[in-house]
């Protein structure tokens, strides 16, 4: 057979011998086992995709019945089709050269075994959720990449804002995976089955206010995972983790679980039409949202970061739009280049001995030539230059949404254009100008580049190597590309966007560097809204966690715990006392006294047995 | 006469009731010298005299029904005052040597 199984138990293997003897071993053994388990995983998804025609005809092992009660059963199902392969490609493809560039990342860290082991855990969960063959054992990988996300987060845990971060991660995760949780139960309830095949074979003959229902619930879930509006909140503050792991999770891979969860569920979504407006409302205005926010930032990597939530908010619109493979297309060239930018951020910070803010950067084309080279690629395809990876899933996403609700394209086009002023005043700011920073800037060494050459060379070319959409063509559900009247024109204006942002971004911080100052104190309060972005953290924390921190500690805290509990358990022990006062006075130490009670009670006793005539049988 | 007859009918002079009769009035005895007095040493033949007044309605019922556990009992009784005897005469000696005094009384530290 296929051994579909070898795929997520090899990096598990990894993270077994590193987490558990990683401490003794020496750094080689480490990189070994770490890089190792994953390009293997690779190479043995490559090898099955070619056994299986790339997913053409599906694949499906049964391991072993995980819960099974009366009519209902969960099996440890993994499925291979088109959708899961190209997942499988670019979660393990991606996840070897992040692993190989965090191996000089890494290198003066401490925790370095401790790091590989919990990335090698990730890709264990991740490739756990890509594989399953039902929604429960979807969830565990689903669960299981949140826990890692929470532990790599939070992994320089002496910093307290890094602790922070990760905790919030988790718990707005978890908010999330209460809605998805909510739909699964809908599922089982209406459908008797968590299979995949099952589920879709069924959904149509559903009524619609249900579909609607596990299909709202399961965008919940995904505005969870893949940072949508209104849980997105903890993105940005999940850069405080290692820059290979925003890299790998928080832009290429897990991130995107939302979107692939959206559309493995396509046959609920496309007969639920009400859920798929909001899921294309949603993606759209976090798309905008997040660009916004992004114009402002001052941080390398929180540029990046709303760059991301953005860029899954185009997705989202893919998805809402009814062009689910435009959005796995999406998904899979934005795992190219955000990849890139983040791996080439962390490059840069590199350079400037750990310094994030932009503003103590520039000039740096000098001193690390090769990584502006690749960020150039990087930032080229994020604006969706002709050509390029991002230009094409862009593209189609667009059309689509032409097509869908011409408004919503025209959205879709600002966005596109906001994004590459951003990416590209990033750029400006980081390799143009005099170097601002401390220390002598430094070119990183080609354990780092390696990955990073690759990554430009998939991000320029990615579009049209994988043409994602006519992959997926056979697929229920995941219909080809739209086509639309007038496209052309729609490509152009896209295209005209994008380059209008970057000659904007090149006037604005290249030549007339006066002006973005002039722009700040202009605009004044709107800046400070947006540069604060738009205190939704401040307005989350007044109206949902104090509310709750105040209640709990009043009602939960001084009323339950102290009132309640422990109230009845001093009561009870207060009352024993007294009773035993009372009781104690009988105890008079005088042996005459003992002796009477002794006499009275042998007395009563017989007249007990004298009413009763004789002992009782 | 055989000296069973001479049992017999000794035996069947007295009947069991006089002897259940002397038994409760020696346990009334002891109960009330351990309820009255007030030496330590006398209080503690009072508990004496109670073990033997139910051994002599062991012996009694023993005899009576023709059956030897009544009389094993009062063996068993026997060891036990034996064996309370040597502890308790041991505490008494110990309390008089910490105390000078025998009156219960007046040994009442252990209340409350």
């Amino acid at each position: 057979m296929f051994k579909l199984w070898l795929i997520p138990a090899l990096p598990f293997l990894g993270f077994l011998i590193n987490g558990i003897f990683g401490r003794k071993l020496p750094k080689a053994i480490i990189n070994a086992v770490a890089i190792g388990s994953v390009v293997l995983a690779f190479l043995w998804v490559l090898k099955t995709g070619a056994a299986c025609d790339w997913g053409a005809t599906p694949l499906r092992s049964h391991y072993f019945t995980w819960i099974a009660s009366g009519a209902f059963h969960v099996g440890w199902d993994y499925s291979i089709d088109k959708l899961t392969m190209i997942m499988l490609m670019i979660v393990t493809g991606i996840g070897s050269l992040i692993h190989i560039y965090a191996m000089g990342y890494m290198e003066h860290e401490e925790g370095y075994y401790r790091f590989f082991a919990y990335l090698n855990l990730f890709m264990f969960f991740m490739l756990n959720l890509v594989l399953a063959g039902n929604y429960l054992l979807l969830f565990v990988g689903w669960e299981g990449v949140g826990l890692c996300s929470y532990l790599l987060i939070g992994f320089y845990f002496v910093k307290k804002s890094a602790t922070t971060a990760g905790n919030k991660a988790f718990i707005v995760n978890r908010i999330g995976d209460f809605g998805f949780s909510l739909a699964m139960f809908l599922i089982v309830i209406n459908f008797g089955t968590l299979d995949f095949g099952r589920v879709f074979h069924l959904a149509p003959g559903k009524p619609v206010e249900t579909l609607t229902a596990i299909a709202l619930l399961t965008l919940f879930g995904a505005c969870g995972k893949s940072a949508q509006i209104p849980l997105y909140v903890w993105l940005p503050d999940a850069m405080e983790g290692p820059t290979p792991v925003s890299a790998l999770i928080h832009a290429a891979t897990m991130v995107t679980a939302g979107v692939y969860l959206c559309t493995r569920s396509a046959v609920i979504f496309l007969h639920a039409p009400i859920a798929m407006e909001v899921v294309a409302i949603v993606g759209l205005t976090t798309a905008v949202f997040a660009a916004t926010i992004g114009l402002t930032q001052f941080d390398i990597k929180k540029v990046f970061a709303y760059s991301t939530v953005s860029q899954l908010g185009y997705m989202f619109l893919g998805v809402g739009v009814g062009a689910f493979s435009s959005g796995i297309w999406h998904l899979m060239t934005h795992a190219f280049f955000k990849a890139l930018l983040f791996l080439g951020a962390g490059s840069v910070i590199h350079a400037c001995h750990g310094e994030q803010d932009m503003r103590h950067m520039g000039g740096l084309r000098k001193y690390a030539p090769v990584t502006m080279a690749v960020l150039a690629c990087a930032s080229l395809a994020i604006s969706g230059f002709p050509g390029t990876a991002g230009f094409f899933s862009k593209d189609a996403i667009l059309t689509a949404a032409y097509a869908h609700e011409p408004w919503m394209y025209w959205v879709g086009v600002v966005t596109a254009g906001m994004t590459a002023f951003y990416v590209w005043r990033a750029f400006w700011m980081t390799f143009w100008g005099e170097y601002k920073g401390h220390g002598h800037p430094h070119e990183s060494s080609w354990v780092m580049l390696g990955p990073l050459v690759v990554l430009a060379g998939l991000s320029l070319a990615g579009g049209f190597l994988f043409n994602v959409p006519k992959i997926l063509s056979t697929m229920p559900g995941l219909t080809p590309e739209i086509e639309v009247p007038n496209e052309g024109m729609l490509m152009g204006i896209s295209i005209a966007a994008g380059l209008l942002g970057i000659a904007i971004s090149y006037y604005m911080y290249v030549v007339n560097k006066e002006l973005p100052g002039k722009i700040t104190s202009a605009l004044g309060g709107l800046y400070t809204l947006v540069y604060n972005k738009y205190f939704v953290d401040e307005a989350y924390d007044s109206a949902v966690v104090r509310p709750l921190i105040e209640g709990s500690t009043a009602v939960l805290w001084h009323g339950v715990d102290q009132g309640v509990i422990d109230g009845t358990v001093n009561g009870v022990g207060y009352e024993a006392r007294s009773i035993g006062g009372l009781l104690r006075r009988i105890q008079s130490g005088n042996i005459r006294s003992y002796a009477t009670w002794v006499v009275l009670g042998s007395v009563a006793l017989l007249i007990v047995m004298g009413f009763m005539k004789g002992l009782p049988q | 006469m055989e000296p069973s007859a001479v049992l017999k009918s000794l035996n069947g002079g007295v009947p069991i009731t006089w002897y259940l009769t002397l038994s409760a009035i020696l346990f009334a005895l002891g109960v009330a010298g351990f309820l009255f007095r007030r030496n330590i040493i006398t209080v503690f033949m009072c508990i004496e005299l109670m073990l033997n007044a139910v051994n002599l309605s062991f012996i009694s019922f023993a005899h009576q029904h023709r059956q030897v556990s009544g009389q094993l009992f009062t063996f068993f009784v026997m060891v036990v005052a034996a064996a309370e005897a040597a502890v308790g005469l041991a505490i008494i000696l110990t309390v008089f040597k910490n105390r000078s005094t025998l009156n219960i009384d007046e040994i009442d530290t252990l209340k409350n």
